[in-house]
């Protein structure tokens, strides 16, 4: 079982999340974040005072699946959410110790 | 302040408009005055004719009164309640906008208190101490608890009106008054010390400055022959000096914020501030024009005058930030039209519309100019720029109602007297000048001595732990927006 975490420009998440379940993706959990890499913020001006912003907003998807399914699923996502601009963000993989569904208490990737 | 002459036509109108009643009686009577008709024998009694028609121009007169008395009641107790949306939710809604979001109930909170305090004191004192009596600086008791203020007039304010409208009218002056300086302690002051501090403000400060420009006696009062006669319509000098300078001198002595001028503080919401801006602009129309305490030709001027100053200080104030940083912000565009408010309220009802466009479009540039290059310079830290707009704003509004005061538009000296420099009356500058200067005077020096009483007693400053943590949970134990909930 492999953690995929996907930081991504928000507006690529509706492309991100179409083509993921045309593949049969379907679970996974989406946080609204703040971050940069090398992309550059903007400058905001309040009555005379400047405050440079450097976080910016993204979008988090975290999602565990069984590893056949995690190469298809990181091209996917590669594919939509590129847009060849710095800012698109990046892709990290972890592995999973174990999966329970809380429902019925199924394990491994049964409970994927 | 009043204008006479409509007065009379509608008096005369209704005479004239009398004369054919009297042509109701048989042709035999007096009504032809010729000695033929009267010698035709039916005997007319010369004492009736006369009394019947004094009868009826009294009781025309009591119609005309009550018609007019109507009118100007209604616009009045219009007026009152238009100043108290400024300061709820109009200022509540501005300031909240501008401070960070665990300060958000804590500044509305300030102003919401006001409404209520300021409001039982007034009715307990603060009236009688503004209104009351005749001294040169300070009223007097004889309306403590409202007494003898009820349903007849006041004839040296305003002879149309109950005097209980008149009273419940300044009230909404006095309340938002206080509430302007709790923009330069935001985010930074304990309630219990605000609570006091406002308190003796109101008592020490504000009252002695309502009556010294507007009440009876006061040495400052230009309607009612004071000594150094100051053109105050609305609250240039009573309001906006005196708040704004207690702000300066607030700002100064709580010291700068924590983290203050380094770490960002971005209005958490200038939606907020929007808002409250545009309730400050419709109501401002009651605080200005609401001054004429008539439905009058003046209320019509001072309500001109005052939209055009602040379109041209939101103009003037968005071009200075377009050609400073490129592009105008909407927080500029509303904090012009502020101080633009600010800038005409000594001028509005003294003043025509294009000085009124003039005395808007110099606010903008001149506020603009205090609240980003003088403050920074300085490095006071006037969080919501009170002292920038009101203090400064009424300062060149109180100066410019000297230059630009028409006889035309308020012949308040007397009809062919001039009135300001527009009229050749130049000294009018140096009346302004005086009371601008006693205005500045009791600001600085009561808010120093009451700062230090208040800290001493409760405290004004919280610690930097509150500080951090935000004053809607320590000093009001609440969270202004509970979105997950």
């Amino acid at each position: 079982m492999m953690k995929i975490e996907a930081i991504i420009q928000p507006s690529r998440f509706e492309s991100v999340k179409d083509a993921l379940r045309e593949i049969g993706i379907e679970g996974m959990t989406v946080t609204e974040v703040r971050g940069h890499g090398r992309q550059k913020g903007h400058t905001e001006v309040y009555r005379g005072r400047e405050y440079t912003v450097d976080l910016l907003p993204k979008l988090k998807l975290e999602m565990v699946l069984p590893d056949p399914l995690v190469q298809r699923a990181v091209d996917t996502i590669l594919k939509t959410a590129k847009t060849g601009k710095i800012g698109d963000g990046k892709i990290f993989l972890s592995r999973v110790e174990e999966a329970i569904r809380i429902r019925n208490e199924e394990r491994g990737e049964n409970a994927l | 302040m009043k204008h006479l002459g409509w007065k009379c036509c509608l008096l005369m109108t209704m005479v004239l408009a009398a004369v054919p009643l009297l042509a109701q009686q048989p042709p035999s009577s007096a009504a032809t005055g010729s000695p033929a008709a009267a010698s035709s024998g039916i005997p007319t009694p010369a004492s009736e004719v006369p009394k019947a028609v004094s009868e009826q121009l009294k009781q025309l007169d009591q119609r005309v009164t009550a018609a007019q008395s109507a009118g100007d009641n209604a616009w009045m107790l219009v007026s009152a309640a238009l100043v108290l949306m400024m300061t709820g939710p109009g200022l509540a809604l501005f300031y909240g906008g501008l401070v960070r979001r665990k300060n958000t109930l804590a500044i509305m909170m300030q102003s919401f208190l006001l409404m209520a305090l300021i409001s039982v004191i007034w009715a307990l004192v603060g009236y009688s101490l503004c209104f009351g009596g005749s001294g040169p600086v300070i009223g007097g008791f004889e309306h403590a608890f409202l007494r003898g203020v009820g349903a007849d007039p006041n004839p040296d304010y305003a002879g149309t009106i109950p005097q209980a409208t008149f009273m419940i009218y300044q009230l909404m002056f006095a309340i938002i008054t206080p509430a302007l300086i709790t923009g330069a302690t935001a985010e930074r002051m304990k309630f219990s010390g605000t609570v006091l501090f406002l308190t003796l403000w109101f008592l020490v400060v504000y009252a002695p400055l309502a009556h010294m420009v507007w009440g009876k006696g006061g040495f400052l009062n230009a309607s009612l022959g004071g000594k150094f006669p100051t053109l105050d319509f609305a609250g240039g000098t009573v309001v906006h000096i005196s708040s704004g300078v207690s702000a300066l001198v607030c700002a100064l002595y709580l010291g700068k914020r924590t983290g203050y001028p380094k770490q960002p503080m971005p209005p958490h919401s200038l939606v907020l501030s929007f808002i409250g801006a545009c309730l400050l602009w419709v109501g401002w129309f009651g605080f200005n024009a609401g001054s004429a305490l008539a439905a009058n030709s003046l209320a019509t001027s001072a309500f001109v005058a005052t939209h055009f100053a602040t379109a041209a200080a939101a103009m003037s104030w968005s071009i200075a930030e377009w050609i400073k940083n490129g592009r105008p912000s909407a927080l500029g565009a509303i904090s012009g039209a502020v101080a633009g408010l600010v800038a005409i309220t000594p001028a509005a009802g003294f003043v025509g519309p294009m000085p009124a466009l003039a005395i808007g479009f110099i606010a903008g540039f001149v506020c603009y100019w205090m609240v980003t290059k003088v403050k920074s310079i300085f490095g006071y830290d006037d969080a919501l720029d009170a002292f920038g707009v009101h203090g400064a704003g009424g300062t060149i509004g109180a100066l410019l109602t000297g230059v630009f005061a028409q006889q035309v538009i308020n012949p308040i000296f007397g009809v062919g007297k001039p009135v300001g420099g527009m009229d050749g009356h130049w000294g009018q500058l140096g009346n302004q000048l005086v009371g601008v200067l006693i205005a500045w005077g009791f600001a600085l020096i009561g808010t120093i001595v009451l700062l230090k009483i208040t800290d001493m007693i409760a405290g004004v400053r919280v610690t930097e732990t509150e500080e951090i943590e935000g004053l809607d949970i320590t000093q009001h134990g609440e969270e202004a927006y509970n979105l997950e909930s």
